[in-house]
């Protein structure tokens, strides 16, 4: 779901003028099609070859487009109001988060039925290094092809896939080769296919980077290449200017991780309509934090530094984050850090579009620890929260629920509630 | 009307520089930023300073001219004191200024009006009479408990509690508990009450009245304002009680411990800040209690890591135990004898510190304790 959209290319991106010599090419990076649109799209036939776009209700963001509806301009965390203008006759369908675990969970399988080295980026794209699968499987190149057919014949869904010496540059290419696409950039022409690339495409450029790129004339790769080193350091720092100078001469080290560590869990939410009213905001936080301490838990991880996100009806967006004395992975925790930072906000009734909530600084919960408060039972918030974690798995998420958080309306979902 | 004297220059610049510590740093009203100067036809120069909640006021010897009273910026008034020759000090006031003289020195300041300058509290009543060094000495064993969160007041103060002759002081961050009873001299053998005071007030007062043989205490509860005063060589100083029910703290203590552990006091300060040193921000020393050694341990996984061992006698099971190590040294080193005991039921609960006059003692000295809540680790 790369935004850089480009002209699709041949099934074998020949039209890139490259040659197809994979050798020393171990590194595979596999991009889903238009993923959730397109797992959605599996059994509705009927919206085959139309565009269709999958978001939420009302002001959500939009969370994948066919490439029928990308023809319109729209493009992923556009707000959907915007999105329907650009492309009226486009069909939006809800998303099913549940089913793209599903698919994800599956994709991955094949991944690894490849190669152990698999590094997740998201539920849709991976990178692998396939360099032991060479004597069982075949080329770099033919793993992919395995890849693609596996994926197209099992889940009936397209990828691309981009096989290069490094991460950076197999990334890179299976952008180019999208959508349903291949591209293999051999090593001696990795330069040659590098350095026409405008400087947007290297990693770590944004919107800033690239203006400052610009303003000194450097528009393509080469012309960072040609740089002296020295210079792109005072340009844009130490690091991002040595950063740069490596990449653009293709050098990439970093290995392919299996198991991508999270540096952070969160949640945020879009509201249906701007709010004003601090209970609502303070019940969403409450919301949110009881999600992602429950994500915390089930990965076993505790965080030390809670942050909250608020975004205005004007789209101005804000962050602020407390430190907390000790990791933790208690929503209850969780929830008194965020609403604190929010009351401190003084928001006066200011109309929100969206909050979040977030914990950084994690570590595993086998390092963690907790100083005991006089007269503290044993027995606390988190053995709670546990026995709700317990229920959920039993019964279905939010089976058991604060109270503050139960619609009076709605009767609770789920067989046990 | 003009106010003249001449004071010693030491004389003064002790008293300025005690009131002038209980001056506020940002005044409500501009006036609370002066130092009241009352100078009586006794021969004696009065020196206030005043906060709303705290009041400090000082008697010294002058000789004095013209009695009167003036209102001068206490902060600077300070400096200058401090900066001072030898000398003897006289001071004029000049219409709006007051001129202050000491040797070839000459400064001239301005007064702010006396008459905008609120009213003292008055002393509330003598309530009983403690020594200065046992005073100082049991502020400082519970002040270390008390929290410095302002955002519960509560738990920033230090509990009086007077019955009879006993005089006990506690505080608490909910982490830790200091207790220290004490016997003091009160003025009627059946005196029973109650006060909270800020730790960091009754911090300063030791500090200040600390070195006088016995400190007068007064306080008045149940009136209009709930005020506590300290007198003692002349100095006399006043706060606002804190507000607010005290959690009932005595009940946290262990009716029985089973198992206790005997140390010498200092070896185990040292041993505990040693292998603090690899302890990061709040992670706690873990420390195992066998026959004849204590083994402390810090630092974990791929971290930095520390270990130590120090002799100890145990009564009891073996056990392991782990506590911030900053609570655990400010316990310990709150303690006057040369011996600790720590006493225990189990792992997750309240540990208490006593000091013991000798590594053999049958008894340890139940007048001071130190409540320290363990931390729970992982797993």
């Amino acid at each position: 779901m790369s935004r850089r959209q480009l002209d699709r290319s041949g099934a074998e991106g020949r039209d890139h003028g490259l040659s197809t010599d994979d050798t020393g090419c171990g590194v595979l990076h596999v991009d889903m099609d238009a993923f959730f649109a397109s797992v959605s799209l599996v059994d509705r036939p009927d919206l085959h070859g139309r565009p269709v776009i999958v978001g939420g209700e009302g002001r959500a963001v939009v969370l994948s487009a066919t490439y029928e509806a990308r023809r319109f301009g729209v493009h992923s965390a556009m707000p959907m109001s915007r999105a329907r203008r650009l492309c009226p006759q486009a069909v939006v369908v809800p998303p099913e988060h549940a089913r793209y675990a599903q698919v994800s969970h599956r994709i991955m399988d094949i991944f690894r039925s490849v190669t152990p080295l698999v590094e997740p980026l998201s539920l849709d794209e991976a990178f692998l290094d396939v360099t032991g699968a060479r004597r069982r499987l075949g080329t770099p190149a033919a793993v992919a092809r395995l890849i693609r057919r596996s994926i197209a014949e099992r889940e009936r869904i397209t990828c691309s896939v981009g096989v290069a010496a490094t991460k950076f540059l197999a990334k890179l290419a299976s952008g180019r080769a999208k959508p349903d696409g291949l591209l293999v950039v051999p090593r001696d022409e990795a330069l040659a296919f590098l350095h026409p690339l405008p400087v947007g495409a290297l990693w770590g450029v944004g919107e800033r980077t690239e203006a400052v790129l610009l303003r000194y004339g450097l528009r393509t790769v080469a012309d960072i290449a040609h740089t002296p080193r020295d210079t792109l350091r005072r340009m844009l720092g130490d690091a991002v200017g040595a950063g740069l100078y490596e990449l653009a001469w293709g050098k990439d080290s970093r290995p392919v991780v299996p198991e991508h560590v999270e540096k952070s869990v969160g949640a945020e939410e879009t509201f249906d309509h701007d709010v004003d009213d601090p209970e609502v905001v303070f019940r969403e936080l409450l919301r949110l934090s009881e999600r992602v301490a429950a994500r915390m838990r089930r990965s076993g991880v505790v965080g030390r530094t809670v942050v909250v996100k608020v975004r205005f009806a004007d789209f101005t967006t804000i962050t602020r984050s407390r430190t907390l004395g000790e990791r933790t992975d208690v929503a209850r925790t969780v929830y008194a850090a965020a609403r604190g930072l929010v009351e401190a906000l003084g928001l006066d009734r200011a109309r929100l579009r969206l909050v979040g909530v977030r914990v950084e600084g994690l570590d595993d919960v086998g390092s963690s620890h907790h100083q005991l408060a006089l007269g503290e039972r044993p027995q606390g918030w988190r053995e709670a929260e546990q026995a709700v974690d317990r229920a959920s798995a039993r019964f279905g998420a939010g089976s058991v629920l604060p109270a503050s958080l139960v619609d009076p309306a709605d009767d609770p979902t789920g067989p046990g509630g | 009307m003009t106010v003249k004297f001449r004071v010693e220059r030491d004389t003064l610049a002790d008293a300025v520089t005690w009131v002038a510590r209980a001056l506020p740093n940002r005044p409500p009203v501009p006036v609370l930023a002066g130092l009241l100067i009352e100078a009586d036809d006794n021969g004696t120069l009065h020196l206030s300073g005043f906060d709303y909640e705290v009041s400090a006021k000082v008697e010294v010897n002058a000789e004095v001219s013209d009695p009167g009273t003036a209102l001068v910026s206490g902060r600077l008034l300070a400096e200058i004191c401090r900066s001072l020759p030898g000398k003897p000090v006289d001071v004029v006031t000049d219409g709006t200024k007051v001129a202050l003289t000491c040797g070839a020195s000459r400064f001239t300041l301005l007064t702010m009006p006396v008459d905008e300058y609120p009213t003292l509290p008055a002393m509330p009543e003598n309530t009983g009479m403690v020594a200065g060094d046992v005073l100082t000495e049991a502020v400082g064993q519970v002040t270390v408990a008390a929290s410095r969160d302002e955002t519960l007041p509560i738990l920033t103060g230090v509990r009086l509690e007077i019955e009879g002759d006993t005089l006990t002081l506690m505080a608490t961050d909910r982490y830790r508990l200091a207790m220290r009873t004490l016997t003091w001299r009160p003025s009627s053998p059946g005196a029973s009450s109650i006060a909270l005071v800020r730790a960091r007030t009754l911090a300063e007062v030791a500090k200040a009245l600390g070195s006088a043989d016995e400190v007068s205490l007064a306080l008045s509860t149940g009136g209009a304002t709930e005020l506590i005063g300290f007198t003692a060589n002349g100095r006399r100083t006043t706060s606002l009680l804190v507000d607010g029910d005290y959690p009932k703290v005595r009940a946290l203590f262990p009716e029985s411990l089973l198992t206790h552990a005997v140390v010498e006091t200092q070896s185990l300060i040292e041993a505990v800040r040693r292998v603090a040193l690899v302890a990061e921000r709040n992670t706690p020393v873990r420390l195992t209690f066998t026959d004849g050694l204590i083994t402390l341990e810090a630092g974990q996984g791929e971290d930095a890591q520390a270990s130590e061992a120090v002799e100890s006698s145990l009564v009891g099971d073996e056990l392991s135990i782990a506590f911030n190590p900053q609570y655990l040294l400010d316990g310990l080193g709150a303690l006057s004898l040369p011996f600790t005991r720590l006493s225990f039921t189990q792992a997750t609960k309240p540990a208490v510190i006593t000091g013991q006059a000798s590594a053999d003692a049958e008894d340890d000295d139940d007048t001071y304790r130190y409540l320290i809540m363990p931390v729970r680790l992982a797993g």
